[in-house]
């Protein structure tokens, strides 16, 4: 037995179910979960977070250099060097802000979005997995797909993420469809206040959008060394991100279910908390 | 009856694409009045083609943009397309790459840009973009909030537009001829309808004795 009570020899999935040894918090939780102790001193490094969308271009002062870049070649469904960058803009504006938030996070781009996608789902499913097989903490997705074929597998995914503490910050949609995976419990999922503070945010009290982050005229990068101003979900989420960039760096041991908790605790009451 | 069915479908048809088109031009109008802005706009993305092809325009452009077509990955309308997200940006001008492909899909290079996807059940059918709403309002949540509902109104009637297609196509061009024919004489009333009747009957009679 170990000192959880629990019998080596068995497998993690029969747990025993009576045993008052599982009811206790983990040893580093602390009494008081505050801000200083969520993210204090931290710049998210060595986290390693991965932007799932239309390529980041690593060359923009704002984002900073990225530690890989790869592609879903979607005729063979493979993964494969990225040469091209940003084909948009769209990741390289996300990536920005998580840079930003999180200075010494580590950063990896899977382009899934542009010229030469079918748009269809195939792609944003194969470029999660290799962020989650790559061991990310933190994948940022500011895109969603309304393709019913794509959900199982799409859930499937979100669970794996989930239970190897890899966690999903999705965009929500503000719009009266049925779009995944935000909707799913097993991820973050994050719509926009017209706050200005880059770390406030809230708790939604009616999920299942469950968090609002700074999304409304937020200054982004731009391909080409530019700036632009932007607004929409897209630009929330990525903040979201860059602070669970910050509270792993420092409580590396969190799993997503924790981390939510984390972020509900600390999150803004009202006012700027940026 | 296989015949009975396709003159059905064709009169169906005949007619509706005007009045779908009707429809998109009028969302578009009130989208561009609800905003104060400059223009507004509806574009269709064509799947066979992977373009996106202005379907309606009310402001600037709206005699000359309508049939345009350019390529689906495009500026912000592209963003939108593949993202599902709706969005708003500010001076795009400020890069000049960026500018020409948000040129694209507006006719000239705007100030302020919200666009939103047109999701139709699974589908991603096309987008709409208002451009110019007056410089001094800052774009709030709530606008994308509110462009996602005239979204949803357009995104009903593109879908119905392509349906009408679909159908003409199936139906064929000849029987879809006879039937806008049908539908226009069906539309007149009084002395015309009855002068249309006429023409039609003599029409009828001389071709059957050829």
């Amino acid at each position: 037995m170990s000192d959880t009570g629990h019998d080596e020899e068995l497998p993690a999935w029969s747990l025993p179910t009576s045993g008052a040894a599982h009811a206790v918090r983990p040893a580093w939780w602390s009494e008081r979960i505050d801000r200083e102790w969520a993210w204090g001193a931290s710049t998210g490094e060595g986290v390693a977070v991965a932007v799932v969308d239309s390529g980041v271009d690593g060359e923009h002062p704002a984002v900073g250099g990225i530690q890989r870049a790869v592609a879903v070649d979607d005729d063979a469904e493979s993964i494969i060097d990225d040469e091209e960058g940003d084909v948009c803009g769209h990741g390289t504006a996300c990536a920005g802000i998580i840079r930003a938030l999180a200075p010494g996070c580590d950063l990896y781009s899977a382009r899934v979005l542009g010229p030469g996608y079918t748009g269809s789902g195939g792609a944003l499913l194969d470029g999660l997995e290799w962020a989650i097989e790559s061991g990310a903490r933190v994948v940022n997705l500011s895109l969603s797909t309304t393709k019913s074929e794509f959900v199982g597998r799409l859930h499937e995914l979100a669970d794996r993420a989930y239970f190897q503490r890899t966690v999903l910050i999705a965009s929500a949609h503000n719009m009266p469809v049925n779009s995944y995976p935000w909707r799913f419990a097993s991820v973050i999922s994050v719509g926009s206040h017209d706050g200005d503070g880059e770390r406030e945010f809230y708790v939604n009290a009616d999920p299942p959008v469950e968090f609002f982050a700074r999304g409304v005229d937020v200054e982004v990068a731009w391909p080409g060394e530019g700036v632009i101003r932007a607004t929409g979900n897209s630009f929330a989420a990525p903040h979201i991100a860059g602070m669970c960039a910050l509270i792993l760096a420092k409580h590396p041991e969190l799993t997503p279910f924790e981390l939510k908790s984390v972020l509900a605790q600390i999150a803004s009451t009202g006012g700027n908390d940026g | 009856m296989a015949d009975d069915l396709r003159a059905a479908v064709a009169a169906g048809v005949a007619g509706s694409e005007g009045a779908h088109r009707e429809l998109l031009q009028s969302v578009v109008e009130v989208a561009r009045a609800i905003f104060a802005a400059r223009a507004a706009s509806i574009f269709l993305f064509d799947e066979a083609t992977d373009e996106l092809v202005f379907e309606a325009v009310a402001g600037h452009g709206e005699t000359s943009l309508v049939g345009n077509r350019f390529p689906s990955s495009r500026g912000i309308a592209g963003w939108v397309l593949v993202t599902r997200q709706p969005i708003a940006i500010e001076d795009p001008a400020t890069d000049k790459r960026f500018a020409s492909e948000v040129a694209a899909s507006t006719g000239y290079t705007p100030g302020k840009l919200l666009a939103c996807p047109l999701l139709h059940g699974e589908r991603s059918v096309g987008v709409i973009e208002v451009l110019d709403p007056p410089a001094s309002r800052r774009v709030t949540a709530a606008d994308l909030d509110m462009l996602g509902l005239f979204a949803n109104q357009a995104a009903i009637a593109l879908d119905l537009i392509m349906r009408n297609r679909r159908a003409a196509a199936a139906v064929g061009g000849e029987a879809t001829a006879v039937a806008s024919l049908a539908a226009v004489v069906d539309g007149l009333d009084g002395p015309q309808r009855d002068a249309a009747d006429r023409m039609v009957a003599a029409l009828a009679e001389l071709l059957d004795q050829s």
